[in-house]
């Protein structure tokens, strides 16, 4: 398409960045999150994969949030895939979010979950699947460090109530359920202020050397990048 | 004795109530078609060139929009259609014998299309558009049936309705019917060109564009006296304007090309798509020919002048400064220091209906959800609006829509913050 500029204005970018300001009011220019970290997630550097699985399952109605319903609802699955492929590769700094004041026990709790699971609840650790360094992988694993402690609970309150879901299986849908309330708040406390990594990016999908559980939904997905 | 006339001349007004309504229900009995009929539209059933067919006019009737439900296989139903009477789900229209159309001849399929009747009789809900499917011809319908059949069966049971007392009661739809309903294949007028008889047909019957871009009055039918005049979307709260592009048009000033332009890129040099518009550019009218789009255009041009609103005192919100300081910031960037826009980016403002419109809803709408123009074909990376749903509250949102309705040429009425409330929770889908 043309770009065409009127008498006196400088011509508008022909660029994704300029034309995608629907997503990046939001998220930030190059997808760096809202100030607070909840309102709006951080987009860059995530996995190509995930960011376009979820813009998929915001237009089919799987991921609910009626303003990113409303935004993605007009998009072509090409473009999606631009939109996806645009933001994992930004790279920014990350942020160090605060964490809420809770206990030492509750941290405590969260790190074992983290790291260990519960098995007495049949809860997998996050690193089984997120991976030992908790940055995911390529193309479909989000990691989960560099998040605010606002939006990794709402996310996993989300899952609990089905305003997040996926294809089955349903995995994340699953281990949210099995989790306790309070188990939430520790898991997102921990996470929140966990030191991230010098490298943030995803490990690639080579690392994962561990199986998923065939029960996760990202072990079969077939949206690729 | 006056009570005695009143209740005579009441009685007389039943009567005649009853026999229009039972002659209505006697004429539009179905006409079953011949034997050979039957065989001939059987055979034609299969011809990989009317499949073809039927899938262009099936496009062009943007049928999958309503019988597909979101995230799920086209032309499987289960998209619930919200209606100010109750919701009514969309059927399965694949060929699945048991839940779809598997089972149906052509003669069903017409008597649904063409008289608003179900296979068995029953009368069916006018939130499908037979108002305006009774226009299509017999052999269009016949293409769209061949299509339909030659889909991949889906089993997906129906939903149950859920229209409340009076109106699940299918037999109340005898008196709708009597005062809406007039069934009959689209007559060209031989007066106009072969272009603007394939226009109208288009738009009065497959294209059903009356649905929305006319009002409906509160027993939620359509007089034809204000066909494409404009309204507001039951339930959907955004509004559908006015299709004349002459003098007090909805369109006014809208060329041919501009009109071909919308409906095939998303976007003309007078405004973008946007709402449910935006949808049925990106799956039905981007996929219209050249020709028939047009056609389309052609038509469009023909209506008449409307009349122009009674004239009321043109009076500037009190917010105009401050609607002018929030435009400065957030909306001049893209739209321009005096609401001109870009050409073939961003929309102007100035003399764009859309904002002028009788109400502000699309306005309002607009400003808190932003969005992208329609991905299609010819526009395949559009341009997007932020939203600012999250940025700006209620009174900024009234003053700066407000400023945009008042600034430059434009002339409409202010905005109230309490209207804006009301959008700001309006759900998307």
């Amino acid at each position: 398409m043309s770009v065409a500029a009127t008498a006196g204005a400088a011509p508008v970018p022909d660029t994704l960045q300029q034309r995608v300001a629907a997503c990046t009011s939001c998220h930030g220019a190059h997808g760096e999150g809202s100030p607070d970290g909840v309102l709006a997630p951080r987009l860059a550097g995530k996995p190509a994969g995930y960011l376009l699985q979820q813009l998929e399952y915001f237009q089919s109605g799987q991921r609910r949030h009626a303003p990113m319903e409303y935004v993605v609802r007009q998009l072509s699955p090409s473009y999606l895939r631009q939109i996806a492929q645009y933001f994992a590769a930004q790279d920014l700094p990350y942020r160090r979010w605060p964490v809420p004041a809770v206990s030492d026990e509750t941290l405590r709790r969260g790190e074992q979950i983290v790291l260990h699971g519960d098995p007495a609840r049949a809860v997998p650790s996050c690193v089984s699947c997120h991976g030992d360094k908790l940055t995911g992988f390529e193309p479909m694993m989000p990691g989960l460090v560099g998040l605010s402690y606002g939006y990794i609970s709402n996310q996993l309150a989300s899952w609990r109530s089905h305003t997040r879901a996926a294809e089955g299986p349903y995995c994340m849908g699953v281990v949210a359920n099995r989790m306790r309330e309070s188990d939430i708040a520790a898991v997102s406390a921990w996470l929140a202020g966990h030191a991230p990594p010098a490298d943030m990016h995803p490990q690639p999908a080579s690392a994962q050397t561990t199986p998923l559980p065939g029960w996760c939904v990202m072990g079969h997905s077939e949206v690729n990048p | 004795m006056k009570w005695l006339r009143r209740g005579a001349g009441v009685l007389v007004v039943l009567l005649l109530i009853g026999a229009a309504a039972w002659w209505y229900l006697a004429r539009d009995h179905r006409a079953p078609s011949t034997p050979v009929q039957r065989e001939a539209d059987a055979a034609a059933l299969t011809d990989p060139a009317r499949i073809e067919q039927g899938r262009y006019l099936a496009t062009a009737g943007d049928c999958a929009a309503c019988h597909t439900a979101r995230g799920g296989q086209p032309y499987a139903g289960g998209r619930s259609l919200a209606t100010p009477f109750g919701d009514v789900p969309a059927p399965n229209i694949t060929p699945d014998h048991d839940t779809g159309i598997g089972a149906w001849s052509f003669d069903d399929f017409w008597a649904a299309l063409h008289l608003g009747k179900g296979r068995h009789g029953q009368l069916l809900y006018p939130v499908f558009s037979y108002t305006s499917f009774t226009k299509v011809t017999r052999d269009d319908a016949l293409s769209i049936f061949a299509y339909l059949k030659s889909l991949p069966p889906v089993n997906r049971p129906a939903q149950p309705t859920g229209l409340e007392f009076p109106y699940n009661v299918r037999k109340s739809l005898v008196a709708w019917r009597a005062l809406y309903f007039k069934p009959g294949v689209f007559q060209p007028d031989p007066a106009q060109s072969p272009q603007w008889n394939r226009g109208a047909y288009l738009v009065q019957g497959l294209g059903h564009c009356n649905e929305c871009h006319a009002p409906r009055d509160s027993l939620g039918g359509i007089e034809q006296s204000q066909h494409l005049t404009g309204g507001q979307i039951p339930q959907l709260d955004w509004y559908a304007p006015d299709l004349s592009t002459r003098s007090g048009g909805g369109l006014e000033g809208w060329s041919a090309q501009d009109v071909v332009d919308l409906l095939k890129t998303g976007q003309s040099s007078k405004g973008s798509a946007f709402g449910p518009m935006a949808d049925v550019v990106r799956l039905s009218t981007q996929h219209m020919t050249d020709a028939d789009l047009q056609a389309v255009a052609t038509y469009l041009q023909s209506l008449p002048p409307r009349a122009p609103a009674a004239p009321v005192a043109f009076r500037q919100a009190a917010s105009h400064e401050q609607g002018g300081k929030l435009y400065a910031k957030h909306c001049a960037d893209c739209h321009g220091d005096n609401g001109q826009g870009v050409a073939g980016v961003y929309p102007p403002l100035d003399g764009n209906t859309s904002v002028t419109g009788p109400t502000s809803i699309n306005a309002v709408r607009s400003v808190l959800l932003g969005g992208f123009a329609p991905a299609t074909a010819a526009n395949p990376r559009p341009y997007s609006m932020p939203p600012f749903a999250q940025q700006l509250d209620d009174a900024d949102v009234a003053a700066v829509v407000g400023y945009i309705r008042q600034s430059w040429s434009n002339k409409a009425s202010a905005v109230s913050p309490d209207e804006v409330s009301r959008l700001r929770h309006t759900p998307v889908d």
